[in-house]
């Protein structure tokens, strides 16, 4: 059975290109960036290649672009760092709720070093009004972070608007643009932020190299200390071939990006209309224009996420959920939870991420799988007989 | 795969699965909060669960530990039915991953629960006395675990180390529930303070 991978947000398929490019730095060129002698220089050389070509992709300078192992790690580099070069005057942060996980931990873990949280609410489309960020603003304010896009939902935020209201105030402004960065265009110094994160598994690179953009003259302290790689913020011998393979596929996503959108979101918008239609009881989930090309995003009543996404996976499509069982905390989506669904209804969270080669056909076949799985959860749940008969569940 | 070949066939194949419109007696655990649900159906005959059937709200470990449960537990006399563990299930199944095995605790109390009820109607039939002996023993059963695995909740930590959740109690119905929910999982309270 042919398969069909809708779970970019778990992580796209490398580029052969992207292979291609890494390979010799896992063979013959293996030397550490940071030595003097010519393999040294070989893969330091790359390095700053790799970097030109990720700082290329959100308009930034080379030298503002530090290298990280992921996306979490630059969140949490973004979060701890900016704060704490902040706290002799500034112990106040604002996130919105539905950040990731590694934003919100973060923020949960400077709550133990005497920091204060505000989080910021979303409407029902996922949507932070920059008003409400504003507002949030105090004095003491050392940090606010605020996703560009959500990976659960798609949502894409004003963060233009906010990022002028933080800049007013003088406080920095940092966004996690993981989902994002490699799929939408993205301008720092248009949005006006002074921090953003990305990683490579996004846009078609591979697993384990991210980055932080950080604005030339923004404070921060390192994660990691130890040596001088990355300027002395981020300390340890650098993965020459994953930071290689981040390079190409930003180089590569800079060119394409435009078609892979073209191409996806015809696709995006008939998952979006058709699924609701010939389903009765779906909805989709975040908002229906400020959203990722390649992101589709349901809840589908009285059934539950795990026993969709296994029942697909047999028909050959991967995807995934933000049902409680298919978290290992066992805990429904905080972000569906944040736009107000009920627990029940985001239980039945499957989210469709697209990626590039997609076809019509698969789409087709995928409309065509899906009710009768629906139709065969929904006979054995008793949350529908509940509403069959008329009862609220 | 996460899950052992047994739980899937199960999950694809799930016995047993429905209502019965006179059935002697109903099992409803569960809700959505924690993720799954299950209403277990049962028949009896001579002391005997001649039928059980049942509907299951959750993930594929639930559905599996429903459909096994249910195929465990017909034929079986009503005493021989409560001796049904979540252990035996589990182990029946082939094994669940760490973080499912409380879907095992809750197929099996979801039978016993059928089992309870039709004591108790049995019983109330009976005498209204012995009504309240069985809603005693009931009450007892429920004490004192986290409603997620079943498993022992440590002292005054309030934490499950099976489900590695910290756990509050509820003021209203003294139940537990995960830290930071809203609404206690049994009564529906108010957890907010």
């Amino acid at each position: 059975m042919k398969r069909v991978y809708l779970d970019h947000i778990a992580g796209t398929p490398v580029r052969p290109e992207v292979v291609e490019a890494m390979l010799p730095f896992l063979r013959e060129k293996f030397g550490n960036a940071q030595s003097l002698h010519s393999e040294g220089q070989e893969a330091a050389a790359a390095l700053e290649e790799a970097r030109e070509k990720v700082a290329a992709l959100i308009g930034a300078k080379a030298s503002e672009i530090y290298f990280t192992s992921s996306g979490s790690e630059a969140n949490n580099f973004a979060l701890k760092g900016m704060a704490l070069a902040r706290k002799d005057k500034a112990r106040h942060l604002v996130i919105s709720a539905i950040e990731h996980q590694s934003v919100l931990h973060s923020a949960k873990s400077l709550e133990k070093l005497g920091f204060e949280t505000t989080l910021v609410p979303v409407d029902r489309f996922g949507l932070v009004d920059p008003q409400e960020v504003k507002k949030a603003l105090r004095p003491d304010t050392a940090l606010v972070s605020i996703m560009l896009a959500n990976s659960e939902v798609g949502t894409i935020q004003p963060i233009k608007e906010m990022a002028a209201f933080c800049r007013e105030k003088g406080v920095p402004m940092h966004t996690d643009a993981v989902a994002a960065a490699g799929n939408i265009p993205i301008d720092v110094n248009d949005l006006g932020v002074d921090a953003l994160s990305l990683v490579g598994h996004q846009f078609y690179g591979p697993k384990g190299a991210g980055a932080l953009y950080l604005r030339k003259g923004t404070r921060i302290l390192p994660l990691i200390d130890g040596g001088i790689q990355e300027g002395g913020r981020r300390a340890g011998t650098e993965d020459v071939a994953a930071i290689v393979g981040l390079g190409k596929a930003a180089e590569i996503a800079q060119k394409e990006m435009a078609s892979w959108a073209q191409a996806l979101k015809p696709l995006r918008d008939r998952l979006l209309q058709e699924l609701p239609k010939i389903i009765p009881q779906v909805i989709a989930t975040g908002h229906p224009e400020r959203r990722l090309p390649y992101h589709a995003s349901f809840c589908v009543e009285f059934i539950e996420g795990e026993s969709m996404l296994l029942h697909l996976d047999m028909q050959g499509f991967a995807t995934s959920s933000g049902s409680a069982c298919t978290s290992r905390a066992l805990k429904a989506s905080h972000v569906l939870l944040a736009m107000g669904l009920d627990h029940a209804l985001a239980q039945g969270s499957i989210v469709l991420s697209l990626i590039d080669g997609i076809k019509s056909e698969d789409i087709d076949r995928l409309l065509e799988v899906f009710p009768p799985i629906v139709e065969r959860l929904r006979k054995m749940s008793p949350l529908y007989t509940q509403f069959l008969e008329g009862r609220k569940p | 795969m996460i899950y052992s070949e047994k739980v899937m066939e199960h999950f694809q194949n799930p016995r047993n699965v429905g209502t019965i419109k006179d059935a002697d007696g109903i099992g409803e655990v569960g809700n959505p909060v924690c993720g799954d649900m299950m209403t277990f159906y049962i028949k009896v005959k001579d002391n005997r669960l001649i039928d059980v059937k049942f509907q299951t709200f959750g993930c594929g470990a639930a559905i599996a530990v429903s459909s096994m449960v249910s195929e465990l537990a017909i034929g079986k006399t009503l005493e021989e039915a409560l001796q049904i563990t979540n252990d035996m299930i589990a182990e029946e199944l082939g094994g669940l991953p760490k973080n499912k095995l409380h879907c095992s605790n809750l197929g099996a109390d979801a039978l016993h629960a059928a089992i309870m009820d039709y004591k108790k109607k049995q019983a109330a039939a009976a005498k209204p006395k012995e009504a309240e002996k069985v809603e005693a023993e009931e009450k007892k059963e429920e004490a004192c675990c986290c409603p997620y695995c079943d498993g022992p909740i440590e002292g005054l930590e309030n934490y499950c180390t099976q489900c590695e959740v910290e756990l509050v109690e509820c003021p209203h119905c003294g139940h537990y529930t995960k830290k930071g929910e809203a609404a206690c999982v049994n009564c529906g309270a108010s957890l907010e303070s």
